[in-house]
């Protein structure tokens, strides 16, 4: 394939699948460790409704209402979750389950009963994204990566999606330190004097954050798999944190690039007529990279188990 | 394996100046839920001292450490660390939690985990510099595990664990020293190796103050006990404290009477 042809239709997506890959792999290693894992998924869910309202209050498909609405509905839902935590008594992911499900529904309900028909505001789009149609329309080549006027018209999701990653892997390279003590030993990150419980609330803020922007240009499906499968898999390569988050990373772009790729030309491949769900193979993709680490990862042992020696 | 259990002490350490008690306590109330934990307890521990604090399971032992650190949110009470109130005391205080209380399986060397203590040092963005790895590397071979720095800690056993806590501490040059049950589960030369290291933090005037379940060997081990069953039942120094009576009024019958009295003496 041409520039021509590869740089206005494809280069857009994979680009945007590549960062909201790596903005949700990122906080995923932690959340991981943090058997907090569900949370990414959690969040996807509760902020269907929020985007629908905010469609709903203002009538237009545009970004920063549907963004709020989103990010309204993310801390009505960690607020909802605490409060049924506490008042019933009951663990954290019962809790969890309880509000992502009902939420998600309420979202659902919304969708059906109110006028949405008339734009792309559909469960649909909700689950597998619209990664295909973020397309550039401007480009003509490669050259036009050096031309300023075709470059202000690449999709806004793009510009979004690198500026969160950006900011995400800026913040977790600040405090890394104390986001590493507190999630190995919170106890003695209190006695430490860390502020562990901003920490926790931080790392899911961002993660919610990710969620919503990744949502917004991939679906939740991609969003799931990437919180989860990277970080999963990498944990199977490599004893050490670090390291950890460097194969989740890889892993994260070599999901939404091969995964990109074979819902393209995959079922051309196998003589069908049809391209398949970007977002579905990417996530298909991640999901099958865990497979191989977990049969073949140098670190797949659990360990939790000490060798006596 | 062979165990390197040297536990002299080569570092410098700071002269501190010392107020009353390093580490007291003053109405500590703290509740689950609705399940009461710890009902007004008072408590002083002594300086430069080696003090257990004894009770049955469910007795609140380690609920007063958590609670005293700040750890567990008290209903109310007041603690008092090297005659400062605790936030402003927390760089001179060491706690070792219980090794149950993490997910050993976490992607961390055990020189990663020994760093943690020096963490007040590092800062968010410092580098670790050579002078931070020979640090961390003395608290190692203070407890013996120099040999293992690069070992994934999941794959160490119990024992070797609860030293790699203790190296921490040791890294973080505290003046107080909180242990966790820090005998729970280990090997002989474990307990022999931690034991050495408190006795010298001891001997160089530290506190250390742990929760310890095994009354067999307190005293041999301990200069001062804290008896607790949700509230506080007697405290002071072993020879006058841990008596056949106090026990029996901490375990409420759930030690057999020729038990206590062989304990107590």
């Amino acid at each position: 394939m041409t520039g021509v042809e590869f740089v206005p239709l494809s280069l857009p997506p994979l680009l945007i699948g590549a960062f909201a890959a790596l903005a949700c792999a990122i906080p995923g290693n932690f959340l991981l460790l943090r058997r907090q894992a569900l949370i990414g998924d959690a969040i996807s869910h509760v902020v269907l409704p929020g985007i629908v309202m905010g469609f709903l209050l203002t009538g237009v498909v545009s970004t920063w209402p549907m963004m709020l609405g989103a990010a309204a509905a993310a801390i009505v839902a960690v607020v909802l979750i605490e409060t049924i935590r506490r008042l019933g008594r009951i663990e954290p992911g019962a809790a969890m389950g309880v509000v992502f499900t009902t939420l998600f529904a309420a979202g659902v309900l919304l969708l059906e009963q109110s006028d949405t028909s008339s734009v792309h505001l559909d469960v649909e789009h909700a689950l597998y994204g619209n990664l295909e149609s973020l397309i550039w329309l401007d480009a003509t080549g490669w050259k036009s990566l050096l031309d300023v006027e075709a470059l202000a018209a690449l999709p806004p999701e793009l510009f979004r999606m690198v500026a969160v990653f950006v900011a995400i892997a800026l913040l977790t390279g600040l405090f890394w330190r104390p986001l590493t003590i507190a999630t190995f030993d919170e106890g003695f990150a209190r006695t430490l004097g860390l502020p562990v419980t901003a920490l926790s609330l931080g790392l899911v803020i961002a993660a919610a954050i990710a969620a919503v922007a990744a949502f917004d240009a991939v679906g939740s499906i991609i969003v799931i798999a990437m919180f989860i499968c990277p970080p999963a898999a990498a944990r199977l390569m490599t004893n050490r944190l670090g390291h950890q988050l460097g194969w989740s990373a890889a892993f994260a772009v070599l999901s939404a690039v091969l995964g990109y790729v074979l819902a393209g030309y995959g079922p051309l491949w196998l003589g069908f007529e049809n391209a398949v769900s970007a977002a579905g193979m990417i996530a298909t993709v991640s999901g099958v990279i865990l497979v191989l680490a977990a049969m073949f990862g140098p670190c797949r042992h659990r360990v939790g188990a000490a060798q006596a020696d | 394996m062979e165990l390197d259990l040297a536990t002299d002490n080569g570092q410098p350490r700071p002269e501190t100046t010392r107020d009353d008690s390093p580490f007291a306590i003053r109405g500590l109330t703290v509740s689950y839920g609705d399940k009461p934990a710890l009902f007004s307890v008072d408590a002083t521990f002594p300086a430069a001292a080696m003090s257990a604090i004894i009770g049955p399971n469910g007795a609140g032992k380690s609920t007063l450490l958590k609670a005293a650190l700040g750890i567990v949110k008290p209903v109310s009470g007041r603690v008092t660390m090297l005659g400062q109130p605790l936030k402003r005391a927390l760089d001179r205080v060491a706690y070792v939690p219980q090794r149950a209380s993490v997910d050993w399986d976490f992607p961390a060397r055990v020189i990663d985990v020994v760093l943690m203590g020096l963490s007040r040092e590092l800062g968010l963005l410092r580098r670790v510099r050579p002078h931070h790895l020979d640090k961390a590397m003395t608290c190692l071979a203070r407890v013996g595990m120099d040999g293992f720095a690069d070992r994934q800690i999941g794959q160490l056993s119990g024992g070797q664990q609860q030293r790699v806590f203790l190296a921490r501490a040791l890294a973080q040059q505290a003046e107080v020293y909180l242990l966790d049950e820090p005998f729970a589960g280990v090997d002989a030369a474990t307990e022999k190796a931690i034991i050495g290291v408190l006795k010298s933090l001891r001997d160089d005037g530290k506190t250390v103050v742990a929760v310890h379940h095994d009354l067999a060997t307190v005293t041999e081990y301990f200069d001062h006990v804290f008896l607790i069953n949700q509230t506080r039942i007697a405290e002071g120094p072993t020879v006058e404290t841990f008596t056949a009576a106090n026990l029996q009024a901490t375990y409420r019958g759930r030690l057999a009477l020729q038990q206590i009295d062989r304990l107590a003496g």
